[in-house]
């Protein structure tokens, strides 16, 4: 790799790494919350950011959409949000997964740790390809079918993703209330102790193994794959420039067949595909690319 | 021509889910519950 492309891939890293810190300061600004020991209750509360994090974290400024969106179904007044769906669908239209690789804190966490110097993992392909059905089924039973479905006999719901399985919500806020509140300590029990669970294996997991929340278990991953393929941001390979390296693929913290489908559901659109190419084949797609430029082989 | 009729088909949809989400008043009870801390979401409910 010559000097001048090992500098770009530095940049880029730098420059990823300075949004995805500044992201997860924006979404948990209320630094305060950490010293009244209770949580933010400003209107900005009504605003569902477009990443994972848990609006019960002390410093949380606004809300978790998976978080809001069983909040909606839970009640009685309605079975789906809307208002959720919506947002989500925006966000999901205008930038795919750039989100998840750009924006989103835990995603920030998962990338974190890979980076500490241990042997990695790489998951049999055909495992990982039946594993990353996983998160569409908690998003459909999980997130949406269970919340609004089942319910006690005054009609209230449960947040099935955020109680069992969401690690987002022990790491930003059951740990740290659990550490500040002698009598939330005191209420903590199996349920409790589950759920660091989780959260101890997606932590460790994401030592050796690439964003492994993000590639099979993040329901929001799921939502904003679906728009991928035709959201304003994509990315597109030059067949003309491409001398089949094969170092995008190698670098791909997603496992993305990157020559052959970039735009697949799974690319969080993090840009260490195009920082690596040695002969600039990757680039940003334009608005106007129909799904077939995306290849530009004339 | 699919991928602009998609987008503006997603773009509409979108904007359109949450005017009817907000008129619903979900935009009330999405800060009615962020206000709290929701116990089940830290592992205590």
């Amino acid at each position: 790799m010559s000097r001048m492309h090992r500098d770009r891939v530095k940049r880029h890293s730098r420059l990823r790494f300075a949004i995805q810190l500044a992201a997860a300061a924006l979404s948990n600004g209320y630094a305060a919350g950490f010293a009244e020991k209770t949580i933010f209750t400003g209107r900005s509360k009504a605003v569902c950011l477009p990443v994972l994090n848990c609006y019960s974290c002390p410093a949380a400024l606004g809300s978790c959409p998976i978080g809001a969106m069983q909040a909606v179904a839970n009640g009685t007044r309605h079975s789906i949000s809307f208002y959720v769906l919506g947002t989500l669908t925006l966000f999901g239209v205008i930038f795919g997964r750039l989100i998840c690789g750009f924006l989103c804190p835990f995603g920030f966490v998962q990338d974190l740790l890979y980076k500490l110097p241990t042997p990695k993992l790489k998951v049999p392909r055909r495992a990982d390809k039946l594993l990353r059905y996983l998160k569409y089924v908690i998003l459909a039973v999980f997130v949406i079918l269970l919340p609004a479905l089942l319910s006690d006999r005054f009609g209230l719901g449960e947040p099935w993703f955020c109680k069992y399985i969401c690690p987002a919500g022990t790491l930003e806020g059951g740990i740290p209330h659990i550490l500040m509140n002698e009598k939330l300590r005191a209420l903590a029990g199996a349920l409790f102790w589950w759920k660091l669970g989780v959260l101890i294996a997606v932590l460790a997991a994401s030592v050796f193994i690439s964003r492994p929340f993000c590639r099979y278990l993040c329901p929001l991953g799921a939502f904003y794959s679906l728009f991928n393929r035709f959201s304003l941001y994509r990315m597109k390979v030059d067949d003309k420039k491409c001398i089949g390296c094969g170092k995008c693929d190698d670098c791909c913290p997603m496992a993305v067949d990157v020559r052959k489908d970039i735009n697949c559901g799974e690319c969080i659109r993090c840009g260490r595909c195009r920082a690596v190419c040695p002969a600039n084949a990757i680039d940003r797609a334009g608005l106007t690319d129909s799904p077939a430029a995306e290849r530009e082989t004339t | 021509m699919k991928l602009t009729l998609m987008r503006t088909a997603a773009f509409l949809a979108g904007t359109a889910f949450v005017i009817i989400g907000v008129m619903r008043g979900e935009a009330g009870e999405v800060l009615e519950k962020a206000v709290r801390i929701c116990l089940e979401c830290i592992g205590i409910g």
